[in-house]
């Protein structure tokens, strides 16, 4: 923590800093803008939308649209709302986020403290799979999930997410590991603790500001995902397939009160990730990647 | 006998199990990653139009891809997009950083604001920055509303203009993202270095020039890999902020090869679309990764 | 020990067969049809199939009129576990028909003569090689015209018949200060006004050129005749169309601020929802010049291949209850379009529905109903989408004039085939 507020050396004049909280002030506003007009918007009755100023505050507030939403607007043929696919988003993004940190970090320590001739181009290699444009391996995923008998599954929608997703881990814990000093792992291992002994006793306990940069990159990562929910998803789509169709209905009526309201209720866990995580966020990213 | 085998065989596994551990990973990316590559690479060669199907076509769809007018307009607008994209991320991540790091009042109100926006998709702000750049309805609208008659933005609207209203929304993205990265290098260098720079008499300005930047080249790189990566994958932010419009004005590669795959039925000119757009990020990656990982050794 | 293995190996068996019989009443249903109108118009197809034990598992996947639907179906097929039932458009069930994948329902189809009530033009996408693979829901038209009652009155003029006096509605509308025009700049809202100039200039034109694809007839004189209308259409709508939705454009004619929209029948959703009343606050005419023609598109349901008998059970009593008329008649009232049957009573359409089915039965015998070109029931995909870079640069003001735009679009359809 207290790296995070370390004073820099730099010192600057009153004018200086004024035009410094200015500037930031502004930056601020522009960031929050579209969460504004979201926010606004969701609380004014549809009349108002479509007549008024986007930018205005309601005449009229009115909760019905997060209501609605939430638990009775039209997803498919259900009135279901946003409700019983937040569940199916939870259920896959948890054991796809655990077990892709947990490889990456598993990865991150032999590559880095087990050592072994060629290991930076098998690391080269796996890091490539962060770069691929998810459109390319949709027909080759779905013959290889069909093989594998997991095809419309969340298990199946788990492993995809943890095949794109150990790349990154892998990286970020990687270049985590590599500052650690290694020689506390030799000496563990002459005193004969074990490859998992060393992990677990000596890595893992001080793995926390990785781990959370690892966490809050996969979860928002998967969380939003489209593509593969829609494609893999089957019955158990996630939400982001559930807000494209309250979004994108094609010949009909558009609510946009309620799309607003969906849109922020199916952003608010990724939301809270970032604003409770962010701190820590800098921290670790200070800590591993960017000294990579 | 036996006590001499057993820990032989422990060490043994010692020995092994940090590459079996790596093994699962490894043979996951080969399949998953080039095996798919390949794949591709193989379709881009066929006739495929709805489904797969191994017709061998030769050099065909790559002459068809070439010889199309949206595909050339898609590689300008990567060009665009892409170099200013990354320029503007990054010049705006670091003067934010740089600013942040003065001993900001309200850093933690600031940051997460900042932040925030790497963590929503734009199947969910989509609609809320379409408005926004909408003449119509959005900034234009309301500073006519606000008394301010003359003030025009319509580059949405504007085939020449279009791209960069994608641009706009694609910084606010993530730059972000990149003043984080770029806060978390400033905080990780030695400030005893600064001070004695500025004992011997350095202006603020020659201290970030001549020290602070050149010290933050990791944190450099880092944003490059990210931010060139993330411009060649874009394809939610046109999709929902122009579908590709005005006309196919702001058509993208990523937009392209997924329209030619899957709405189209020419998935062998898709496929060759995406062997082009994988060849361009090998062509930007495999020096960097080279680089970074000779580097360490 | 043996007996006891043996019976739980029959327990399991039976389990596993009580499960799958469980499982094979259900239908899996991959649709784009999630906004509240057109769900409730499901939900009635939903409920008639629960009331013949039928269950329904519902697997919508919305977005740009199905394309995510079909991405989401393509990774379903490939993986080897197809939905049992898929809505599709036009020239997709012929492809996938083509690809072997779709189921015969002809058994079911001959015992129910639908041969006698579905309109030829529709069968040609209902069925593949003399069999039926699909059930055609309902028929939408898109060559209509949606008029501002107020500002129509206010031109004193009557509502246009044929191109000249369009341009004269359109100009005295000018004249009285609204944008003459209502639209939404996306290649498939200008093809579909673009289909109803092609279709403004003769059927055979029309059929020559978007059906046949003839290459004389796709860059010749008549059709830069329709590109220069379509440029001309351009000069009515205003500065701010680019990237509008449809519904927008709709919602700028129900409040006086433009005077008229080109789109299909599903507009009138719009118009009902806002609470105006056809004949007195708006006015749905045939695209001016093409009265007597349609062209229409179809929701239909393609059945996929499925090995297990109760599940081809179940999608004969799915294609069964989309076939029957009280379900086409309640089906069609709420979506807007009509029955893809022409044995349907209208007793419970509006002005505009009657019309439609009157409009669709004419053309039927007639042999004026023609698959529409921006909906994909003219030519496949890949033409289709051809056609659309063509005619959204020719809105956009790429071509110097129409014959310019005839000689591109000649070369992009020749390109695509």
């Amino acid at each position: 923590m207290a790296a995070v507020i370390q004073d820099t050396a730099v010192s600057t004049g009153r004018v200086t800093r004024v035009l410094i909280y200015l500037l930031l002030l502004l930056f601020a506003l522009f960031y929050l803008l579209p969460l504004y007009v979201m926010g606004i918007n969701s609380v004014k009755p549809l009349a108002e939308i479509t007549g008024g100023n986007m930018m205005a505050l309601p005449e009229v507030w009115t909760l019905d649209p997060w209501r609605s939403a939430w638990s009775t607007a039209q997803i498919g043929v259900e009135p279901t709302g946003l409700k019983p696919y937040f569940l199916n988003s939870i259920l896959m993004v948890v054991p796809a986020v655990a077990i892709s940190t947990i490889v990456g970090a598993l990865n991150g320590y032999v590559l880095t403290k087990w050592r072994f001739r060629g290991d930076t181009w098998v690391f080269g290699l796996m890091l490539f799979s962060c770069f691929i444009p998810f459109q390319i391996v949709l027909i080759p995923m779905a013959v290889v999930l069909g093989k594998l008998g997991l095809a419309g599954s969340v298990p199946g929608l788990v492993l995809v997410h943890v095949v794109y997703g150990i790349g990154f881990t892998t990286l970020y814990f990687r270049n985590y590991y590599a500052a650690f000093p290694t020689e506390l792992v030799r000496a563990a291992q002459i005193d004969g603790a074990g490859f998992f002994q060393i992990f677990w006793r000596i890595l893992l306990p001080v793995s926390g500001p990785i781990a959370v940069v690892s966490v809050i990159w996969q979860f928002t990562n998967i969380w939003n995902d489209f593509l593969f929910g829609a494609s893999f998803g089957g019955t158990s789509q996630p939400m982001t397939v559930a807000l494209n169709n309250l979004v994108q209905s094609s010949t009909g009526v558009k609510e946009y009160n309620v799309h607003f309201a969906g849109a922020i209720l199916a952003a608010l866990p990724t939301l809270i990730v970032y604003i409770v995580a962010g701190r820590y966020f800098v921290r670790g990213l200070m800590a591993g990647s960017v000294k990579g | 006998m036996t006590a001499s085998t057993a820990p032989d065989f422990r060490t043994r596994l010692q020995d092994w199990l940090p590459k079996l551990v790596l093994a699962p990973s490894f043979a996951v990316t080969i399949l998953f990653v080039y095996g798919f590559i390949g794949f591709t690479v193989l379709l881009s060669f066929t006739g495929s139009k709805m489904l797969p199907r191994f017709d061998w076509v030769g050099w065909e769809n790559y002459e068809k891809l070439w010889a199309l007018p949206a595909w050339n307009t898609a590689i300008v607008n990567i060009a665009i997009f892409a170099s200013l994209y990354i320029v503007i991320c990054t010049a705006v991540g670091l003067m934010l950083a740089i600013f942040l790091d003065q001993k900001i009042r309200g850093e933690g109100v600031l940051r997460p604001i900042y932040l925030y926006p790497m963590a929503l998709s734009f199947i969910v702000t989509g609609t809320a920055w379409k408005w926004f750049l909408d003449p119509g309805i959005g900034l234009e609208k309301v500073m006519h509303l606000w008394g301010w008659e003359s003030f025009s933005f319509n580059w949405i609207k504007d085939s020449d203009m279009a791209i960069y209203t994608i641009v706009i929304a694609a910084v606010w993205q993530t730059s972000g993202f990149v003043m984080a990265m770029f806060l978390a290098g400033l905080r990780g260098i030695d400030n005893e270095i600064l001070k004695a720079a500025q004992i011997d008499g350095a202006s603020n300005w020659q201290l970030y020039r001549r020290i602070v930047i050149p010290l933050l080249r990791p944190a450099f790189l880092s944003a490059f890999v990210i931010l060139s990566h993330l411009a060649i994958k874009s394809y939610d932010l046109v999709v929902a902020l122009t579908g590709g419009g005005p006309g196919r004005a702001t058509e993208m590669p990523a937009t392209f090869m997924y329209s030619y795959t899957f709405t189209r039925n020419q998935m062998g000119i898709g496929a060759s679309s995406a062997v082009i757009m994988l060849m361009t990020i090998a062509a930007i990656m495999v020096p960097y990764l080279y680089a970074e990982l000779k580097e360490k050794k | 020990m043996r007996a006891g293995w043996k019976t739980m190996m029959t327990g399991a068996a039976v389990l596993a067969m009580t499960t799958s019989l469980a499982k094979a009443a259900d239908v899996e249903v991959l649709h784009w049809w999630t906004s509240g109108g057109e769900a409730a118009a499901v939900g009635v197809l939903k409920d008639n199939l629960a009331a013949g034990g039928t269950g329904w598992v519902d697997m919508p996947v919305a977005g740009g009129g199905g394309e995510a639907a079909m991405t989401a179906l393509r990774a379903r097929v490939t993986a080897g576990d197809a939905p049992t039932a898929v809505q599709m458009l036009g020239f997709d069930i012929l492809d996938w028909a083509g690809e072997g994948a779709l189921a015969d329902l002809t058994a079911t189809a001959t015992a129910e003569g639908w041969d006698k009530v579905v309109p030829a033009a529709l069968q040609q996408f209902s069925t593949s090689d003399g069999k039926w693979v699909a059930a055609p829901v309902n028929v939408h038209s898109t060559n209509w015209v949606w008029i501002n009652k107020a500002a129509l009155d206010a031109t004193g003029l009557a509502a246009p018949t044929t191109w000249e006096e369009l341009v004269a509605v359109l100009d005295k509308m000018k004249e009285n200060g609204i944008t003459p025009l209502g639209h939404g700049g996306q290649p498939w809202q200008e093809a579909t006004v673009f289909d109803g100039i092609v279709l403004s200039l003769g059927g055979d034109f029309y059929k020559a050129a978007f059906v046949d694809l003839d290459p004389a007839a796709l860059g010749g004189e008549q059709m830069a005749e329709a590109f220069n209308r379509l440029i001309t259409l351009r000069s009515y709508v205003d500065d701010n169309f680019s990237g509008r939705d449809w519904n927008l454009a709709s919602a700028m004619v129900i409040n006086g601020e433009a005077g008229m929209q080109m789109m299909g029948d599903w507009a009138k959703g719009e118009f009902l929802k806002a609470g105006k009343v056809p004949g007195t606050d708006f006015v749905c005419i045939r695209f001016p010049g093409t009265q007597g023609s349609v062209t229409f598109n179809s929701d239909q349901f393609a059945m996929f291949n499925q090995a297990d008998a109760g599940k081809q059970d179940a999608q004969v009593n799915m294609a069964k209850a989309i076939m029957d008329p009280a379900f086409q008649s309640a089906f069609n009232v709420v979506k807007g379009s009509v029955p893809a049957r022409t044995d349907v009573s209208n007793e419970a359409f509006d002005d505009c529905g009657k019309k439609g089915m009157a409009d669709l039965a004419e053309a039927n015998t007639a042999g004026t109903l023609y698959g529409s070109m921006a909906h994909g029931h003219a030519a496949p995909a890949s033409v289709k989408n051809a056609t659309y870079d063509v005619i959204t640069a020719a809105f956009n003001g790429e071509y110097a004039d129409g014959a310019t735009a005839a000689a591109a679009l000649a070369e992009a359809v020749a390109a695509a085939q």
